[in-house]
């Protein structure tokens, strides 16, 4: 099956793909774009969260076919050339990452926050990270990079 | 496996009548989960996410109805005045990500005792619109669910919309789980309180084979509830309210929870309910006064 898509601004053409296989398997296996991580292949973890048609999926859950036409913005799509989205230089500056698998996901679930509300209350920041997990950081640190790229 | 990608009901009710097997998919929630673990190899899926009336709503002075595939962000934003009880359990299903995906329809199809919406359909009298190339047919939410995971649903048939009474009176969903976010109910309860009826409807889930109302409940609610003049409620009939509703339950022992903690469990979030919805109709009856 043949599957366009535009990914970060670029249309793309993907040929002999499987029906059953994800938006994720497309963008790290056939698209060389391996930002977004590959962990629970449930929905449980938010580590492969990506935009699409502007609004936070997890690519895991998304079958390959039903992003044909779609946009898709993974967080290799955040940064602007070697300039760090405010929530990646966030994520830096705060120490809000240890092993880094959990962190695209997350710095794609923050943007997406701080796009709808840019000035977010703690409960809205943890009920927006509410479907990715960390298991290295405790989550004080992450809740530190939000709010500080809230403010810059 | 084919992808079959219709772009209107009438060509996903033909694909559906000529493959009856092709599984349908929305949000991808529960089927790319099966696809995902090597679970389920289906011969087709039909996804229904390019099917625009899926996923629009219509509303007139009593009823409400919107499209199987309206993901659950879009029906708390847009109808969660219209159907609070409703907005309140889709506000527990998963996270932020599996919200903008998922929909009522894909809980209704996958029919799991533990779905969250179920309980709010039953109580508050939702009626599934099902469609084939054959025609029609409207099902009452208490009759849609024949077992574990199966439903009154045929081969070639898909859900196409769900329709339900705006709220005339507080509604109330509550569930237990180990955390807010990201878990399935190990018991769930709704209450949806209907003023002009002088009655409340009340269901379960994840407490029994299939989500249920709780009628022995709700009859003990018409005798108690006075609609005219509305007392609050001596906490002795708060708590006869959680007995009954959990004496209709017929849990199972699971990694979730015993069947001893979810009656127990079933009692408590009862009791509380009801104190909610009806405190929150006697301050209304005040206030109008």
């Amino acid at each position: 099956m043949r599957v366009n898509i535009t990914v970060n601004g670029e249309a793309r053409q993907v040929d002999d793909v499987w029906p059953g296989e994800s938006l994720l398997y497309v963008l790290r296996e056939r698209l060389g774009l391996p930002g977004s991580k590959n962990a629970c292949e449930q929905g449980e973890c938010g580590s492969c969260t990506v935009y699409m048609d502007g609004t936070p999926v997890c690519a895991c859950l998304v079958a390959a076919g039903q992003a044909e036409g779609r946009e898709v913005r993974t967080v290799e799509g955040l940064a602007s050339g070697d300039t760090l989205d405010r929530v990646q230089q966030a994520f830096v500056d705060a120490g809000a990452v240890q092993c880094g698998f959990c962190t695209p996901g997350l710095v794609v679930a923050a943007h997406d926050l701080l796009t709808r509300t840019p000035q977010p209350s703690d409960p809205e920041i943890r009920e927006a990270l509410a479907g990715n997990l960390c298991r290295c950081t405790g989550y004080e640190k992450i809740l530190d990079a939000v709010r500080m790229a809230a403010r810059s | 496996m084919e992808f079959l990608r219709p772009v209107s009901l009438g060509e996903a009710l033909e694909m559906k009548a000529a493959r009856p097997e092709a599984v349908p998919i929305a949000g991808g929630t529960d089927v790319m989960v099966e696809l995902n673990f090597d679970h389920r190899r289906p011969a087709a899926l039909l996804d229904l996410t390019r099917v625009a009336e899926l996923a629009e709503w219509s509303r007139d002075d009593s009823v409400v109805t919107f499209g199987a595939a309206l993901p659950y962000t879009r029906l708390i934003n847009e109808l969660g005045t219209d159907l609070p009880g409703l907005a309140i359990a889709s506000r527990t299903v998963g996270s932020p990500q599996i919200r903008n995906r998922g929909t009522v329809g894909g809980n209704l199809g996958a029919a799991s005792p533990a779905g969250d919406t179920h309980p709010v359909l039953l109580a508050s009298d939702a009626v599934v619109e099902v469609a084939s190339a054959r025609g029609t047919r409207s099902i009452p939410a208490s009759e849609f669910y024949l077992g574990v995971k199966r439903n009154a649903l045929e081969p070639d048939e898909l859900i196409t919309s769900i329709r339900l009474p705006k709220a005339t009176g507080p509604q109330q969903f509550a569930k237990v789980g180990t955390r807010n976010a990201m878990v399935i109910a190990v018991c769930s309860f709704a209450i949806s309180l209907h003023p002009n009826e002088s009655r409340a409807g009340a269901a379960i889930g994840s407490a029994a084979p299939t989500p249920r109302r709780v009628r022995q409940a709700e009859d003990f609610l018409t005798e108690v509830l006075d609609w005219e003049s509305p007392q609050a409620l001596p906490d002795s009939a708060k708590r006869r309210f959680g007995e009954l509703v959990a004496s209709a339950a017929e849990p199972i022992d699971d990694v979730r929870g015993s069947a001893a903690y979810r009656k127990h469990a079933l009692a408590v979030l009862a009791r509380r309910a009801l104190g909610w919805a009806w405190d929150a109709y006697r301050e209304g009856e005040r206030s109008c006064a």
